[in-house]
C-alpha cells in the first residue's frame, strides 16, 4: 500500500495524521517512550523515542508518518542515546527504587532494565523535593518527577481541573499544583481523576494501599516494558495487516 | 512605586484594562505588575487568575519562567551585573565582588532590610561598553569602580532611579563602518511606495530575486518565508518582528532599533502587504526596555504620517497597525516557535515542528517571523531596487551585514560590511592584535584560531548572526567555554531531558575542571554529553549549546588538559579540604588530622 514508510526495515503501514511512533505501535513494532502516551496529543519531550529518518534524528513520537521514511530505531547508536537519556533522569531526581512503592509498575524503571542501565553514570543531583502529604487519600512524591507533564494535560484536558503546571525553567523546572497555598489538599483533586492514573512514575501514589500488591507480581515483572507497551498501545484490528 | 504593604488590588484595573483582559497579554500583564511593584506579589497572581479566569498555576508557572519576573519581593533595587565572557574580560566579576562588599550583601540574596539585592544576568548587549548592569531593569554601562561606589551610595541612600546621574544611562551607538543599511539615504515611505506599485505576487518576487537571507543567524530565504506564509490559508495574517536579541555578543539590532526603526517597521509594514497582515508585533528584549518608548514614538510619527493605521499612504482597504511586546528575560525566545509562544503570553518552550510559523504561528494563523536587521534589509532592497542590493556581498550572500564587535580590540561597535568580508579584515580594522581566537555568530556559532581567519563572512563559509568577539593571546579559551556552558545552563528552558539535564552536568564538569579535579574520564563525559545534546535536544538551543566546547577542545585541547589531574579518576570533591572544619573544631592540624596523598 502506498502509506507506509519503513522502521528497521519493516514496512508499516500509517493513517494520515498518525505520527511515527503512533504508526509503530499500532502494527506492533516497538520504540521505547516515556512521556507518550496513546490517550493523549504527543509533545516529545522525554526523547526516549528518539529514532534516525533519512539521516536526520527526531523524536518519532511528534514526526508526522510520511510515505517512503526510512526511519531506524533499534540501532546500538540509538539505544545508547536512550540509556545516557534515562540515566540523566535518574540522576535528576531522587529515584530509590527499593523503597518506592511504584517499583515494578513504573515505566521509568522498567525502561531501565530493558535498556540495560547499569549505574546512573552521572554525578546525583539529589534535589531539594519536599513531599506533599496534605491530601488525605494522595501522596505527592515529587522526587520522583520526571516532568513528563502527563498528570498537566490529563487534569486540564481530561479531568478539566488544571491541578498541575510547570513553573520555573531549566534544571529549576519542577512540577506544581493549582493552590495558593500550593497544596494539593487546596484543589479539587480527586482519586478518581485522569490525573491519579497517568503518573508513569511514583509521584501521584494512593495513600493506604501501599504495597497491596507483592513485588514480583507487577505489571512489568512479568514481562518487559518493550512487550507490555505494545499490549497497551491501541492495535489495527485483527484481519487489517499493514505488511 | 514599592508600595509593599498597600494594597496591590486598585492598581491592578488599569494595568490589566490596558491589556484588553486578555489572558493572551498575561506575559505583558505580568510585566507592568513587575515594573509596578518590585515584584509580582501573592495578591496580584489572585486577583488575575480571577479577572481572567485562567489557573493561578498558570501564572506562577509562567512568572517563574522569565528571569525579570519574580513572585517573591528581590530589594527595592534589583542590581544585576551582565555576565557576558566580554563583561567577565573587563572585570565584572571584582565589580560585582565590590558592590557586595559596599552593600553588606552576598550574592543571590536580599539584604534583611528588603533594600537590595545583587546577582548576575545573561549577556545584555552592551558589550561594545561594558562591564554593563541592569538596575531594575534599566541599563548602566561602563561601569568602573568609582561608579560601582556611587551606585552602592545612591542606593543606600534610597535615591529613585530616576534620579540618577544620567550619565549612567548613556547607551552609546559606536558605529565604526557604516553602509546602505546604517547610512540609508532613503525617507519614511519610499519601500512602501515601490512596493504599492506592485502586486502582492510581485512584492515577493522582488523579496526572491534580492536574495535576502534571514540574518537572525538561520539563514533562511526570506522571500520563501513571506511566499508561504502568503499562500498559507488564515483567518488572520501576523508579521512578527524578533528583537530579542539576546546571542551573547550581539547588539547589532540595538544600534537598528536606535537609529534605524523607522525603516525596520517599514519592512514589517511592506510584509504585510505582501502576505495580507493586519497586525504586527516587534518583540522587544527585555534588557533593551529603555527603546521602549522611542519606538513608540516612531510608531505614531508612522501613524501620522500615514505610513502606519488605516489605508495605508492612501490604499484603501490597506490596514496594518504594530504593537510593541517587551520580553522578560529568556534566551530561547529568540528561537521563533517559542517567541510566538511567550507571545501569546506563555512559558516560551519551542514548539513541535511541523506545523511551522508560516502556516500555524501566533494563534494558529499564518506568520512571518523575521529579524530587525531582515526587515531593515528588505525594505532597503525594495528602495534601492532589488538589483542594486543583490550587487552587494558575494552570490549565495547579497547585501550587507552588520557585525557587533566586542571582546580585546581597540575599538569595539558596529561595523556594517558587504558579506564576503574576511574575518582578518575585520580585525585589522578593529583594531585586534595578538588574536588567539575569534567567536562567530555567539556561543551557538563557531570559535576559530588564526589559521582561519581567512575564512569569509556569508552563508557559503562562515554564517554569522553578528556576534564578532576577539580573544587574544592573553585568554584561556576554557574559561570561555566555561563562560558560555554557564549560559546555556541557565538559558535552557528545561523543556527536553537532554538540554534540561545535559546543559547543567556539563556545567558541572567544566566547573570540576576549573577547579583542578578533573580528570581524562571527566573529558570523555563532556565529549559524550555534547553527542546527546546535539543529537536528541527539542530546538536549537540544546543541540548548539555543546559548540562552544566541542570548538575549543578542537583548536585549544590543551587549554583543557593543563588543568587535569593526570590520574584516571579524580573525585568532584578534595577529602583532605573536607576535613578542614574539622581541624579547625578540634584545633589540630598535625600529620594525623590530614589524609595522606595515597589515602586520598
Amino acid at each position: 500500500m502506498s502509506h507506509t514508510f519503513q522502521l528497521d526495515g519493516a514496512n508499516i503501514g500509517f493513517e494520515p495524521g498518525q505520527t511515527v511512533m503512533q504508526a509503530a505501535l499500532a502494527a506492533g513494532h516497538y520504540i521505547p517512550h516515556l512521556c507518550y502516551h496513546p490517550e493523549f496529543k504527543p509533545h516529545g519531550s522525554c526523547k526516549l523515542c528518539t529514532v534516525k529518518v533519512n539521516g536526520r534524528t527526531l523524536a518519532s513520537c511528534t514526526m508526522p508518518a510520511e510515505a517512503g521514511l526510512e526511519v531506524e530505531s533499534n540501532t546500538d547508536e540509538l539505544n545508547a542515546l536512550r540509556r545516557t537519556l534515562v540515566q540523566m533522569l535518574f540522576a535528576e531526581g531522587n529515584h530509590f527504587c527499593p523503597s518506592c512503592e511504584k517499583s515494578g509498575n513504573c515505566v521509568l524503571q522498567a525502561l531501565g532494565y530493558d535498556l540495560e542501565v547499569h549505574s546512573t553514570g552521572f554525578r546525583h543531583q539529589y534535589p531539594d523535593r519536599p513531599v506533599d502529604a496534605s491530601h488525605p487519600e494522595v501522596l505527592l512524591d515529587f522526587n520522583r518527577c520526571i516532568l513528563c507533564e502527563l498528570c498537566v494535560h490529563a487534569s486540564a484536558e481530561v479531568d478539566g481541573k488544571h491541578v498541575f503546571a510547570l513553573a520555573g525553567r531549566g534544571i529549576e523546572k519542577h512540577l506544581i499544583v493549582n493552590a495558593e497555598s500550593g497544596q494539593l489538599a487546596d484543589t479539587h483533586f480527586s482519586v478518581n481523576d485522569k490525573a491519579m492514573a497517568v503518573c508513569p512514575v511514583g509521584v501521584i501514589l494512593r495513600k493506604e494501599v501501599g504495597f497491596s500488591q507483592p513485588i514480583g507480581m507487577r505489571r512489568y515483572d512479568a514481562r518487559p516494558i518493550s512487550a507490555q507497551a505494545l499490549e497497551d498501545a491501541p492495535r489495527v484490528p485483527a484481519g487489517d495487516s499493514h505488511e | 512605586m514599592f508600595s509593599c504593604g498597600t494594597s496591590v488590588v486598585p492598581s491592578l484595573e488599569p494595568i490589566l484594562l490596558k491589556h484588553g483582559n486578555d489572558a493572551g497579554q498575561l506575559l505583558q500583564i505580568l510585566t507592568d505588575v513587575q515594573q509596578a511593584f518590585g515584584y509580582i506579589p501573592p495578591e496580584a497572581v489572585n486577583r488575575i487568575a480571577a479577572h481572567l479566569n485562567i489557573p493561578l498555576a498558570r501564572i506562577r508557572g509562567v512568572a517563574s519562567f522569565y528571569s525579570f519576573l519574580k513572585l517573591e519581593p528581590h530589594g527595592e533595587y534589583r542590581l544585576l551585573f551582565s555576565d557576558n565572557i566580554t563583561d567577565r574580560m573587563l572585570g565584572n566579576q571584582s565589580l560585582l565582588d565590590e558592590m557586595c562588599r559596599q552593600l553588606w550583601l552576598q550574592p543571590g540574596k536580599v539584604s534583611e532590610d528588603g533594600l537590595v539585592s545583587i546577582g548576575l544576568t545573561s549577556c545584555t548587549g552592551m558589550c561594545d561598553q561594558g562591564p554593563a548592569m541592569l538596575v531594575n531593569g534599566r541599563v548602566i554601562t561602563r561601569l568602573t569602580p568609582q561608579r560601582v561606589r556611587e551606585i552602592g551610595d545612591l542606593v543606600r541612600r534610597r535615591i529613585p532611579l530616576e534620579d540618577w546621574p544620567a550619565e549612567y544611562f548613556v547607551v552609546e551607538d559606536n558605529i565604526h563602518r557604516a553602509g546602505p543599511l546604517l547610512s540609508n539615504p532613503f525617507t519614511p515611505g519610499d519601500a512602501l511606495r515601490a512596493a504599492l506599485g506592485m502586486g502582492e505576487a510581485e512584492i515577493v518576487d522582488a523579496i526572491k530575486r534580492s536574495g535576502l537571507r534571514g540574518r537572525g543567524g538561520a539563514g533562511f530565504s526570506t522571500g520563501l518565508k513571506w511566499a508561504a506564509c502568503q499562500q498559507a490559508p488564515g483567518s488572520e495574517k501576523y508579521v512578527v518582528c524578533n528583537a530579542d536579541e539576546g546571542e551573547p555578543g550581539t547588539f547589532k539590532d540595538r544600534v537598528l532599533l536606535t537609529r534605524q526603526a523607522n525603516w525596520m517597521f517599514e519592512g514589517m509594514t511592506v510584509c504585510a502587504l505582501a502576505i495580507g497582515a493586519g497586525r504586527g508585533y516587534l518583540y522587544l528584549r527585555g534588557e533593551y526596555r529603555y527603546l521602549l518608548e522611542p519606538l513608540q514614538d516612531v510608531l505614531q510619527q508612522r501613524r501620522e504620517a500615514g505610513l502606519l493605521g488605516r489605508d495605508i499612504l492612501g490604499h484603501a482597504g490597506f490596514d496594518f497597525d504594530i504593537e510593541i511586546h517587551l520580553g522578560a528575560g529568556a534566551y530561547v525566545c529568540g528561537e521563533e516557535s517559542a517567541l510566538i509562544e511567550s507571545l501569546e503570553g506563555k512559558r516560551g518552550i519551542p514548539r513541535n515542528r511541523p506545523p511551522f510559523p508560516v502556516t500555524h504561528g501566533y494563534r494558529q494563523q499564518p506568520t512571518a517571523v523575521n529579524n530587525v536587521e531582515t526587515f531593515c534589509s528588505a525594505a532597503l532592497a525594495l528602495a534601492m531596487g532589488v538589483d542594486n542590493f543583490r550587487a552587494m556581498g558575494t552570490e549565495k550572500s547579497s547585501g550587507s551585514k552588520l557585525i557587533s564587535v566586542s571582546g580585546d580590540c581597540a575599538r569595539p561597535g558596529i561595523y556594517e560590511y558587504p558579506f564576503g568580508v574576511s574575518v582578518q579584515e575585520v580585525l585589522d580594522d578593529c583594531g585586534a592584535v595578538n588574536t588567539l581566537a575569534v567567536q562567530i555568530s555567539g556561543p551557538s556559532g563557531i570559535c576559530i584560531g588564526p589559521n582561519e581567519f581567512n575564512r569569509k563572512l556569508g552563508f557559503e563559509d562562515l554564517p554569522t548572526a553578528g556576534a564578532f568577539m576577539v580573544f587574544d593571546d592573553s585568554r584561556d579559551m576554557f574559561e570561555v567555554a566555561r563562560n558560555f556552558v554557564h549560559f546555556f545552563a541557565h538559558e535552557s528552558c528545561g523543556f527536553c531531558t537532554p538540554c534540561r539535564v545535559g546543559t547543567s552536568m556539563l556545567k558541572q564538569t567544566m566547573d570540576k575542571i576549573a577547579e583542578g579535579h578533573g580528570t581524562r574520564h571527566d573529558l570523555a563525559e563532556v565529549e559524550n554529553l555534547d553527542l546527546v545534546l546535539q543529537t536528541t535536544s527539542h530546538c536549537g538551543l540544546g543541540r548548539t549549546a555543546c559548540n562552544p566546547v566541542l570548538h575549543t577542545l578542537k583548536h585549544f585541547r590543551p587549554a583543557y588538559e593543563s588543568k587535569l589531574k593526570s590520574l584516571d579518576f579524580e573525585p568532584a570533591f578534595d577529602l583532605d579540604g573536607a576535613l578542614a572544619r574539622a581541624r579547625r573544631m578540634t584545633g589540630r592540624d598535625d600529620a594525623g588530622a590530614h589524609l595522606k596523598a595515597e589515602d586520598v
